[in-house]
Order: structure tokens, then C-alpha cells, then sequence
């Protein structure tokens, strides 16, 4: 069973991309979330907005053209789309705190049932980077998480509750893993749109969670 | 997709302001901030029991050296016109005894209530509605009234204040230009309370003298980026607005 | 009367007076806004026991003089900040190898808490209240206190001995002019040290810059370093 294509990198960032709708103010979190902005428009219907101070950046410049004082959370090249703006980091921030901020998408080392996230120390590691995430799950309306279905040595990420240390407490609404993109909602985890030729049957048991599926599961398409 | 928060005019702009709402609006002192064709917009609209946050509780008493003894249009018109239930304000009152405000006038009548803030606390309050800060502890005001019930604690050795957040249904911002996503340059001193009131409402309404396409205004002097802001208006009157209306009764 | 910032020539001499057990907050996000000379003066200097505030610290990336160079460099006691191991979770930084020994304190802050401590420090405030890591570690050890129905925790200011900043360009007057993402915590650090040492790609007469795009006012800025390098 573990044998069984799982859905690539790409295909489940532009699945996500396509969670995101025109008006939104999105923040991209640093490795697989940035993959997300390759399957947006960059038109300005959606604003970009960094952790560093960059609001509204367009996609990665061509080769030659990057600025060095020009760059994403992630230390990444990017460019400013016409109408862009820089602020400072405080205010970058009171922009995430005070509630600006409509999607966040992080990555994720477990999801609890709850909503919870645990994503910036990995045992048995001694110390861990928190970064933005924090300020993002209090003060994101809406977070959304990406990541692998399963560790490495095949243990479930979504979890009935996150043994690793939090990073926020009941602030995730979406997952997207590479098995399939799940709701969660006050019952728990609902799978909505599942990876071409897996059974639910087959992701619930890569799922320590109790996981309902929705009445109108389809496959995951590009 | 093209976006354009541009209104077609201040009034339409304006036409969701509810009755019991609250109102950040600029205003220090005199017109050079302030949103003056919303403020216009709303006297019309006629909408009552308001709260109005802002620097002042309306200036519609004093000249400020203006032509002809004629006074700049301010929110002192929206309580003049008895719109206003509440302000929150460090300048209430005149600067001179003689000619008392219509808000003076009415708060001895009892008909309008008052909350007095101290200027950087208010400027910081309202930030902290922005940015997601429910409280801070503050120096200012410690001893003295503006402390009263509220708690007294010491923080590195010295008495602090603290102050809640401030947040408001809509915001009456003015700035010079706007592109049409809603990015705001401000010009000389008139940033002020623009800035942080533009962060802290619900609904951020920007009153500008010019619209421009996006890429235009140089983002190293955007301090509202247009995430901020719901719609924009464009002034008709690209001077300083004046009325010779005055007094409580009028 | 205007008073004119010193101008100094020499990153080395701008630190000379940062002295064992100093405070520091060194600014920069990434590589943008990072003083890069100044911290390697600091590191020429060699001077000690420092508690170090700032975004990163894990040190790892040797082609950037940021504040995890002067971790590396066993110079620290503390650091005060967001990312103390780097990105990749199996690359160790080295406040993990110095913290393991015992031979460092770490204080992890989420980012947004770290600016918006350094700026109550830099504007005079006691102490905040945020909801930003309830239900988390980093609650602990804090007080809580319910607003408007929701948990949140009592944050403390920041500040500092000395501040090291970046900007493109100053005038005489200290007054600081930003590049992009360059300007990330250095305004916000800038408010917050006793003495605040800025290096600039340029240095203009006062009026040389257009006064709308100045993030920083000179009043904040103790003094002013030519870098020599871009």
C-alpha cells in the first residue's frame, strides 16, 4: 500500500492554490507553502504579504534580475508587483496580530483533531525556530497546513492529539497532505478530496484521528 | 482581475454608516488631515448616536487664521448637527475659554458623553486595535485623573496605566494619493492619526486627492498599504473645504 | 542649531565602547538589514558575555555576518530570539551545541512578540497584552488574563545597550532611508538602545533625502558608519 503514488509537491500547491479567492491577503509559510504562489495569479487580485515586510510580491525574478534587498521570509528572491509596499517587521506583524491577514499556509509536523498544530521543534531536537508561525495561528483568519501524510518511518501526522510541542492551539481549518485535503471541523477530520486510486479506508489507516469522509469525495485533480 | 476600490463619491461611500456606529476620523488641529467630503457626506446622511473617535471633539468654534473668518469643515459640524452620542478625545474643548465648542456646549448640557484620552495614548490605543494588542501598560497619565479606575501597576520600577485597544466600525482616513488597490501616501504632517486609525476599523474609508494606477506611487513611502483600505474617494474640491457654520443651534 | 551625527570611517571604531555583558540587538531578516561590517567589527573586537537580540541566531550560513556569527564565535551568554536553529531541522545551530553544553541561555520568542517587544521598549511601554501563544509553550511562565472572552499573555518591552542597524542611506542627521526588505526590525530596534550605530551604502547632506520616505528619524541614531561594501 505504501507503494502507491502519492500526490507530488506540486499537485497538492496548486490543489491549495485554489483555496485561495480574489481579495485575499495571504501569507505563505517558508518550503512547501512557498510552492504556492507558483499557481497563483500574480494580477493583484491577491496580496502576498511576508513576515519581513514585503506586501504584495509578485513570483520569482528571472535569472540576473534578483535584488539582493528583495526577498520573502524564507530568504528566497522575489519581486514587488506594481502596488506593492514595504513596512517594518512590527508592523508586518500587526498586520498578521490584528487580524489582516485571511490565509496563512504553514507546514506542519502533526494536526490534531482539535484544530491544533505542532510545526517548529522536532524531537529530539533541544531547540526550534517558532518564527512567524505563532503570531500567524492566533492572528490568521483562516490557517491552512501542508504537509506529508506520514513521517518518514510511515507514522501519522494527523493525530488525535499532537505529541510534539504546539505552535497554536485550535486555529488549523484545512490540511492538505499528500494522501488528500481534509476539512477540520468540530467532529474532527473530514476528508474531502482524496489522491487518485487510494481508498478511504487505506488513508484512515495512515490516520491516527478518527476520520469521516465527506458525502461527495473526489479525487484529488490538477 | 482587475481591482478598484475607487467609490464613485463620498456620499455612496458612506450610504452603510449606521446609526450607533463607531467613527475614527483625523483632526489635528485644523483641516489638513481630515476627511472633510466623508464628514460632509455623513452630516447629509444624517445618521445619529455616533462615537467619535478622533483628536479633537470638533473645532467648529475656533478659526484657525482661515479666509474671511470662515472655519474649515471638521467633524465639530456632525456635533453641531447633534449626530454625535460619545467622543473619544484629547482635545475636547476650545482653545479659547470665551468661545466654547458645540461639543462643550452640549457635554453641560448633559446630551453628549466624553472620554478624555491622553494624545500618544489615544495614537496608541488605536494602534493596539490594529495590531492585535488587547492592553498595554503605560507611564502616561500615572497620578494624575486619567488613571482613575483603571489599573495602577509598577513595571520596572515606575507606575504604569493600563489602556485597552480602541476599534471602530469605520475609519474616515485622508491622504494625498491612493492607487486604485487602495495604497495610501500620505503628505506632510498630515499622516497623524491617519496612519493608525486606517489599521484599527472594520471598514477603512480613504478620501484622497488624486487616484493612480498601481506601481506609481513609490512602495518605499506607502504607509497604508492597501490591505488596509475598503474604498477610496476622490475629493471634488481639491482645496480646503470652509463653512461658516457654527454653534449647537444652528 | 542641528546636530550633526558622527560619521565614522571605520566599522571598528563605531564599536569600541560596546563593552563586556552589553546588551545588543543586531536588526536584519534574512540577508537584507543585517550590519554585516559592524557585526564583523564586534567580532575583530572579541568582546564578551553579550546577550544578543535578534530575528536569527543559529549562525549557520558563513557568508552572512549576521547575530548568529557572534554566537558562533563564543562571544554570547543570551540570545533573545526567533529562529535559534536554522530552517532545516536536521542542520544543528550553534545556540543547540552551546545550549547542550551549558554555556549558553535562550530565550525563544514567536517573531511577531519579538518586534512588538522591542518596540514597546523603544516607546516606553510597561508591557502588552496579545493572544499570540496561548495554549502553547510559550504562555509558560507568563501571566494570563482574559479580554473580550479571550485568553491572553502579559509580553514585556526590550531594550538595549547598543542597537547595530543597516539602512541605504543616511543624511548627517542620523535620518535613515530603507531599500525594500532591507528596513525589517531596523526601525523598530532603532528606537530601542541607548546607543544606536547605523551603517549606510551613503551619506547625504541633510535635506538630501526625500523627507516622505525616511523611516527612521535621526534623533534615533547615535552614529554613523560608511560601509565599505555593499
Amino acid at each position: 500500500m505504501s507503494e502507491k503514488e502519492r500526490l507530488s509537491r506540486e499537485l497538492m500547491a496548486l490543489r491549495l492554490a485554489r483555496e485561495l479567492k480574489p481579495g485575499m491577503v495571504v501569507n505563505l509559510g517558508i518550503g512547501m507553502p512557498t510552492l504556492v504562489s507558483d499557481y497563483i495569479p500574480h494580477d493583484g487580485s491577491l496580496v502576498l504579504h511576508s513576515e519581513n515586510g514585503v506586501i504584495g510580491f509578485g513570483p520569482t525574478p528571472r535569472e540576473g534580475e534578483e535584488d539582493p534587498n528583495l526577498v520573502n521570509a524564507g530568504g528566497g528572491f522575489i519581486t514587488l508587483l506594481p502596488g506593492g509596499a514595504f513596512v517594518s517587521h512590527a508592523d508586518a506583524f500587526a498586520m498578521i496580530r490584528g487580524g489582516h491577514v485571511d490565509v496563512a499556509v504553514l507546514g506542519g509536523l502533526q494536526v490534531s483533531e482539535q484544530g491544533d498544530l505542532a510545526n517548529w521543534l522536532v524531537p529530539p531536537r533541544a531547540l526550534g525556530s517558532p518564527g512567524g508561525a505563532v503570531d500567524l495561528c492566533v492572528g490568521a483568519k483562516q490557517v491552512f497546513v501542508v504537509m506529508e501524510h506520514t513521517t518518514r518511518d510511515g507514522k501519522p501526522r494527523l493525530v488525535s492529539r499532537c505529541t510534539y510541542s504546539l505552535t497554536g492551539a485550535r486555529c488549523v481549518s484545512l490540511v492538505m497532505t499528500d494522501l488528500g485535503l481534509f476539512q477540520v471541523t468540530p467532529q474532527g477530520f473530514l476528508l474531502r478530496e482524496i489522491a487518485p486510486g487510494w481508498t478511504a479506508a487505506e488513508v484512515r489507516s495512515l490516520t491516527e484521528a478518527p476520520l469521516a469522509v465527506g458525502p461527495e469525495l473526489v479525487e484529488v485533480r490538477a | 482581475m482587475t481591482v478598484s476600490k475607487v467609490w464613485p463619491s463620498a456620499r455612496e461611500a458612506v450610504a452603510d454608516v449606521f446609526d450607533g456606529a463607531v467613527i475614527m476620523m483625523d483632526g489635528f488641529g485644523g483641516p489638513g488631515g481630515m476627511a472633510q467630503e466623508l464628514i460632509l457626506a455623513l452630516r447629509e446622511r444624517g445618521v445619529r448616536d455616533l462615537t467619535i473617535i478622533s483628536n479633537t471633539a470638533g473645532l467648529d468654534s475656533v478659526s484657525f487664521g482661515t479666509p474671511g473668518g470662515s472655519l474649515p469643515v471638521n467633524h465639530g459640524i456632525l456635533v453641531a448637527n447633534g449626530q454625535v452620542r460619545k467622543v473619544i478625545a484629547s482635545f475636547p474643548v476650545s482653545a479659547s475659554p470665551s468661545r466654547p465648542t458645540s461639543f462643550e456646549l452640549l457635554y453641560r448640557e448633559g446630551k453628549v458623553e466624553l472620554e478624555l484620552v491622553p494624545q500618544g495614548t489615544l495614537a496608541e490605543r488605536i494602534r493596539a486595535g490594529g495590531a492585535g494588542v488587547a492592553a498595554f501598560y503605560t507611564p502616561t497619565g500615572a497620578g494624575t485623573l486619567v488613571a482613575e479606575g483603571k489599573e495602577v501597576r509598577v513595571l520596572d520600577g515606575r507606575e504604569h496605566v493600563l489602556e485597552t485597544a480602541l476599534k471602530a466600525d469605520f475609519a474616515c482616513i485622508r491622504a494625498w494619493k491612493a492607487d486604485r488597490l487602495g495604497n495610501l501616501v500620505y503628505r506632510g504632517s498630515s499622516r497623524n492619526f491617519n496612519v493608525p486609525m486606517a489599521t484599527a476599523a472594520r471598514v477603512v474609508i480613504a478620501e484622497v486627492d488624486e487616484v493612480v494606477e498601481p506601481g506609481e506611487l513609490d512602495p518605499e513611502v506607502i504607509l497604508t498599504p492597501g490591505l488596509y483600505v475598503k474604498r477610496v474617494v476622490v475629493r471634488r474640491h481639491p482645496g480646503k473645504i470652509y463653512t461658516r457654520e457654527q454653534g449647537a443651534a444652528s | 542649531m542641528i546636530s550633526l551625527k558622527p560619521v565614522y570611517s571605520s566599522a571598528d571604531q563605531a564599536v569600541a565602547d560596546i563593552f563586556e555583558g552589553a546588551t545588543i540587538m543586531v536588526a536584519g531578516f534574512a540577508r537584507p538589514g543585517v550590519p554585516q561590517e559592524l557585526v564583523k567589527a564586534l567580532i575583530r573586537k572579541g568582546v564578551g558575555k553579550l546577550t544578543v537580540i535578534a530575528n536569527a541566531a543559529h549562525g549557520t550560513r558563513e557568508d552572512l555576518a549576521d547575530a548568529g556569527r557572534l554566537v558562533a564565535a563564543g562571544l554570547v551568554r543570551k540570545v533573545i530570539t526567533s529562529f535559534p536553529a536554522p530552517t532545516r531541522a536536521s542542520v544543528e545551530g550553534y545556540p543547540e551545541k552551546l545550549y547542550r553544553q551549558g554555556k549558553l541561555e535562550v530565550e525563544t520568542v514567536p517573531q511577531g512578540t519579538l518586534s512588538e517587544r522591542i518596540r514597546a521598549g523603544g516607546i516606553g511601554l510597561g508591557g502588552f497584552w496579545v493572544r499570540t501563544g496561548v495554549g502553547t509553550v510559550f504562555e509558560e511562565g507568563k501571566e494570563k488574563r482574559l479580554f473580550n472572552g479571550q485568553e491572553h499573555i502579559l509580553e514585556r518591552p526590550l531594550r538595549a545597550d547598543f542597537a547595530l542597524l543597516r539602512a541605504r542611506v543616511a543624511d548627517a542627521l542620523g535620518n535613515l532611508v530603507y531599500d525594500k526588505a532591507q528596513r525589517n526590525f531596523n526601525p523598530t530596534m532603532a528606537m530601542a538602545a541607548a546607543v544606536t550605530i547605523v551603517e549606510v551604502d551613503e551619506v547625504v547632506e541633510p535635506g538630501g533625502l526625500d523627507s516622505e520616505s525616511i523611516a527612521t528619524p535621526g534623533i534615533f541614531i547615535d552614529r554613523i558608519v560608511k560601509a565599505q561594501s555593499g
